[in-house]
């Protein structure tokens, strides 16, 4: 393809093309390098190898069909995603989520937030050299991953945040593996600033490397912790607090100099700042409304004694369906008619809720939000995830549109890598974490 | 109240152009005519509003609606973190409007996906080409007239 | 009973190589990981310490194709990508297995639209396919382990063989 760069290169200089697949772990995208010697003068940065059309695929989807897509965009921090969608359609609608589902939302997008910030520094630091970091925020992320498997059911993608709350109630021993893994993620953190801290090749590779001045980063549109980094405070958490964040103290820490180093500095604070919520909300928790069913029966019985009379006993169901039985909807999913998955022991057992199930999934019927347009955002892991979804009155969103973050960040490499070696690419391209779901959609 | 100010001083400057104003589920709307867009961003780039970050720049394709396209641009300010959108409609037979990347540097890539992804041309915009599509690609993918599983290979599929 | 054929000695010495070869071959696996998207995250998984993929060999991450002889499409394959899949595994030498990790590189996925290759094997012959999205780490070395059974299993073309006929 006949790039810019390759139009404008002078002819006494090397052109170096660090292509699509590259071991720097962070997807596909595709730098090339106008060299003398080993500095930079020009650079191109070409996005668009994971162009996956997600825009155009969810227009040809249910509103609630197209849950699993807003997954796979920023997939190291899957929830978040989730809960930025789930919450822009309830703001069309005007729907409630019960203070129980707020607090498990905002647990599982901080347990997020710490799987994205470990790793994109761990494939920083494994570039930089720092094998050991590497594998250590690794296993720290298994353990965050254990805790999210056995809530959500799957370790990443895991289309657990729904339109009215959430999916499934928490196990019983919820408390025991979160405190495991917080034990855990601490202990990492703790080795790995004792690593990386005050190492001296760290410091040189990453020191004064790459500055963005606080001027330029707003022209960029940066948000997150690039934008923090550079000693500019915003948050979307402090500033539109959404869920329950007005409610939990933490800290938004914030860098001087806006070079890598301070780009890992804010994200290994946040982490920090991000386990002290999980504790605060994990204690705040309020209780499942206690109206636990004496009696379980098999289902074979229920249907069948279903045939006579109303069934008012409770019913064994199958272990997919674990968390999301009868009695604790009140506490996890919002009362509202017709946006929720309606319960499956009153499908199967009662015919209003065969037709309320076959209303909510059938094509045509469903979610279907007023005609207009709305724009919500919340705090993704690279900054400001904001959806605008324009609705034409039918069940299937006329236009969504996705604000990536890292889109705004990844547009400054050009910017500043100029002038600067071909050692220094890696760890800025590293520190600003560029996941490619989200850059392409 | 305090965020309707800044839109009844908009309608009073900017009378001609102007077509509708309003407050849709907490969020500042304004539909202008194309030519008053980078008079009316800079006045509100400035200070006292000091609508300081482009936060979003998108466009919506109503089919079989005449004018058939719609710029929404969102503008965030950071020291009274409020945010606010323009909306503008183009003609298809007109489809230019001026671009912003003399104002906001991170206005270069996002028009660039709009003219991949629409064909909506930028007067003004230092290298408009395609950003997530290749080259040799035709068309607009996220028109609506564009079928959604027509596929263009670079290369010889086998089977 | 009847007229036992009795076996040239060659037959068996290229048995016992075949072995042999397929042996040292199956537990010596130079990957190259051409990592794409969310499957990436349990690649990483599967090659750290819980679910170690040294275990089987395969450890060592060659991140040249000129070095490797596994190829590991790791997530989705892109229309703009599928040229350079297919020079990198050109650029491989013999012998070379390919593994499509994840639903998106066996078929598509859940992307079926203009812009995603339906199934890398439309460009490069793929061994083995290991579905999911993304796919366990167990899952993952469940296909490693199944590649090495076919790798055991793979005769040498041998010329003097072919010049028989």
């Amino acid at each position: 393809m006949a790039t810019r760069i390759q139009k404008e290169a002078r002819p006494d200089t090397m052109l170096l093309n660090m292509g699509p697949s590259h071991p720097a772990m962070h997807g596909t995208i595709r730098i090339m390098l106008e060299l003398d010697g080993e500095r930079i003068l020009n650079s191109e940065v070409e996005v668009g190898y994971l162009h996956r059309g997600f825009e155009k695929q969810c227009e040809n989807r249910t509103y609630f069909n197209l849950l699993p897509y807003t997954d796979r965009l920023n997939y190291v921090s899957p929830l978040i995603n989730n809960l930025g969608y789930v919450m822009t359609i309830e703001k069309m609608l005007g729907v409630e989520v019960p203070q129980r589902a707020q607090y498990i939302r905002v647990i599982m997008s901080e347990l997020s937030r710490i799987s994205d910030h470990l790793t994109c520094l761990a494939a920083m630091a494994m570039e930089c050299g720092a094998f050991t970091v590497f594998l250590y925020k690794m296993k720290a992320r298994e353990f965050i991953w254990d805790v999210i498997e056995q809530t959500t059911g799957a370790r990443m993608t895991t289309s657990y945040i729904r339109i009215g709350g959430v999916r499934a109630d928490l196990e019983p021993n919820f408390a025991a593996a979160l405190e495991k893994a917080i034990k855990e993620t601490r202990l990492v953190l703790k080795d790995v600033h004792g690593l990386l801290d005050k190492n001296k090749i760290f410091l040189n590779r990453t020191r004064d490397v790459a500055v963005m001045t606080p001027e330029n980063a707003i022209a960029y549109g940066w948000t997150g912790p690039c934008l923090r980094s550079t000693g500019v405070y915003y948050d979307v958490r402090k500033a539109h607090p959404y869920l329950t964040y007005d409610r939990l103290s933490f800290e938004v820490p914030l860098g001087e100099r806006g070079d890598n180093f301070d780009r890992y500095m804010v994200r290994m604070k946040e982490m920090d700042q991000s386990l002290r919520i999980i504790e605060q909300a994990a204690q705040y928790l309020p209780r499942t409304p206690d109206e636990v069913m004496a009696q379980a029966v098999e289902p074979a019985e229920a249907i069948k004694a279903s045939r006579q009379k109303k069934v008012r006993v409770g019913i064994k169901l199958s272990p997919n369906l674990e968390g999301s039985e009868k009695d604790k909807y009140k506490g996890i999913l919002s009362a509202s008619k017709g946006y929720a998955v309606p319960a499956k022991e009153d499908t199967y057992t009662s015919i209003e809720g065969l037709i309320k199930h076959f209303k909510f999934f059938m094509r045509g019927h469903g979610i279907r939000p007023p005609k207009g347009e709305v724009y919500f955002s919340v705090e993704g892991g690279n900054g400001e995830l904001g959806y605008y979804i324009v609705s034409d009155g039918t069940d299937r969103p006329y236009r969504l549109h996705l604000r990536a973050p890292c889109f705004h960040i990844v547009a400054a490499l050009e910017h500043l890598i100029k002038g600067r070696y071909v050692a220094d690419v890696i760890p800025t391209f590293g520190s600003m974490n560029m996941i490619g779901g989200e850059l392409d959609r | 109240m305090e965020e309707k100010k800044i839109l009844v001083l908009l309608r009073q400057m900017f009378a001609g152009e102007i077509k509708n104003v309003s407050t849709t589920l907490g969020d500042d709307v304004l539909v202008i005519d194309k030519e008053a867009l980078l008079p009316l961003v800079k006045f509100l780039n400035n200070k006292p509003h000091e609508y300081n970050m482009l936060l979003d720049l998108t466009c919506v394709d109503y089919m079989g609606e005449e004018p058939r396209f719609e710029m929404v641009y969102h503008l965030f300010s950071l020291s009274q973190n409020k945010r606010i959108r323009i909306k503008a409609r183009l003609r298809e037979k007109d489809l230019s409007i001026a671009s912003l990347t003399t104002i906001w540097k991170n206005a270069n890539w996002l028009e660039r996906e709009i003219f991949d992804l629409f064909g909506v041309h930028f007067e003004g915009h230092p290298d408009l080409r395609r950003i997530f599509m290749y080259d040799g690609f035709e068309g607009n993918p996220l028109r609506k007239d564009y079928p959604l599983r027509k596929r263009q290979p670079r290369i010889r599929l086998r089977k | 009973m009847g007229m036992k054929k009795h076996l040239p000695p060659a037959q068996f010495i290229t048995t016992q190589f075949n072995y042999i070869l397929g042996w040292a071959r199956k537990f010596s696996l130079f990957h190259y990981p051409f990592v794409t998207a969310c499957c990436g995250m349990e690649y990483m998984s599967a090659a750290c310490a819980h679910f170690d993929i040294d275990r089987f060999g395969a450890g060592w991450t060659r991140f040249s194709p000129r070095q490797s002889d596994m190829l590991l499409v790791v997530g989705t394959v892109t229309q703009k990508l599928a040229p350079v899949l297919r020079t990198v595994y050109d650029q491989m030498t013999e012998p070379k297995w390919v593994i499509a990790f994840g639903t998106c590189a066996v078929s598509g996925g859940i992307y079926d639209n203009y812009a995603v290759v339906q199934g890398i094997d439309t460009i490069i012959p793929v061994d083995v396919y290991i579905p999911g999205c993304p796919p366990r780490p167990e899952t993952v070395l469940d296909g490693l382990l199944k590649l090495q059974e076919k790798i055991q299993k793979q005769e040498q073309e041998w010329r003097w063989k072919k010049r028989k006929f």
